[in-house]
């Protein structure tokens, strides 16, 4: 089985996987350096795209595996270095009373599901993910979008569990409500 | 000991990422029976995990 389309119409799929290794890595050079081993990967294996996906799906599968060991390899090299706040989150305690309540308790969501049909729904989650404390958006995409386990990113960082948790429990308040206000808050269209 | 909202949803997040022991699951489990605003996030924190494991979403071609 041939490639079904030709090598340089794969370059039109490269800012688009440029944007996803630069969200990850957050660092032109390695992104650069995995979206062009995923293109070369890509031309190698052309016969193992069934067009079941589409090519751009495809071709990020490709790339999330370069990322993994890209985020593997740098990580050794940059350890991740804790600020006070990261510590003591007291941007977090802000977001309860005093009580232990919510400030602002979360809203219903209606139908989160459809969203993940939707091309702009990701956008507004990379703009979140992009407003995100570094630390805590790096172990968060090492987390939920490489999907590493817990033990492995500590490990690989260099940060005790308990910091970890910390930085995941802000990335995903943060984001909740980033994603409420932008997304499901009403002045975004819920679907088409 | 009951959990507050505050505790409840740290709770909530390790969950995601670490096996919560007993006690923990019988306190969790008991907040958000009855918490409207901890049974949202915990529903919101796992629809993020769904939306980043898919991230960059629907490939051009579906749009067309």
């Amino acid at each position: 089985m041939g490639l079904p389309i030709e090598p340089s119409e794969l370059e039109r799929y490269r800012p688009q996987l440029l944007k996803f290794a630069m969200l990850q890595l957050r660092d032109p050079t390695s992104a650069e350096d995995a979206v062009q081993e995923t293109l070369l990967a890509a031309i190698q294996s052309g016969g193992n795209f069934t067009g079941k996906s589409s090519v751009s799906t495809w071709l990020v599968g490709i790339l999330k595996h370069k990322v993994i060991d890209t985020i593997r390899r740098q990580s050794r090299e940059r350890p991740l270095e804790l600020s006070p706040d990261d510590q003591s989150p007291e941007d977090l305690e802000a977001l309860f009373k005093d009580d232990g309540h919510f400030q602002d308790p979360p809203a219903d969501w209606m139908d989160p599901e459809a969203a993940l049909t939707q091309r702009k729904f990701f956008e507004a989650l990379e703009r979140c993910l992009q407003d995100l404390p570094k630390n805590s958006a790096r172990v968060f995409t090492m987390r939920e979008v490489a999907g590493l386990d817990l033990d492995e990113i500590c490990k690989e960082v260099g940060i005790t569990a308990t910091n970890c948790g910390v930085l995941l429990y802000r990335a995903r308040l943060r984001l909740r409500s980033c994603l409420e206000q932008t997304w499901f808050g009403g002045s975004a269209p819920r679907r088409k | 000991m009951k959990l507050t909202c505050k505790e409840a949803a740290r709770l909530i997040s390790e969950g995601l990422d670490r096996n919560l022991n007993a006690a923990e699951r019988t306190k969790l489990r008991l907040h958000v029976a009855v918490c409207k605003a901890c049974d949202r996030v915990s529903k919101q924190f796992e629809f993020l995990r769904r939306a980043a494991r898919q991230y960059p979403g629907p490939g051009e071609e579906r749009e067309k």
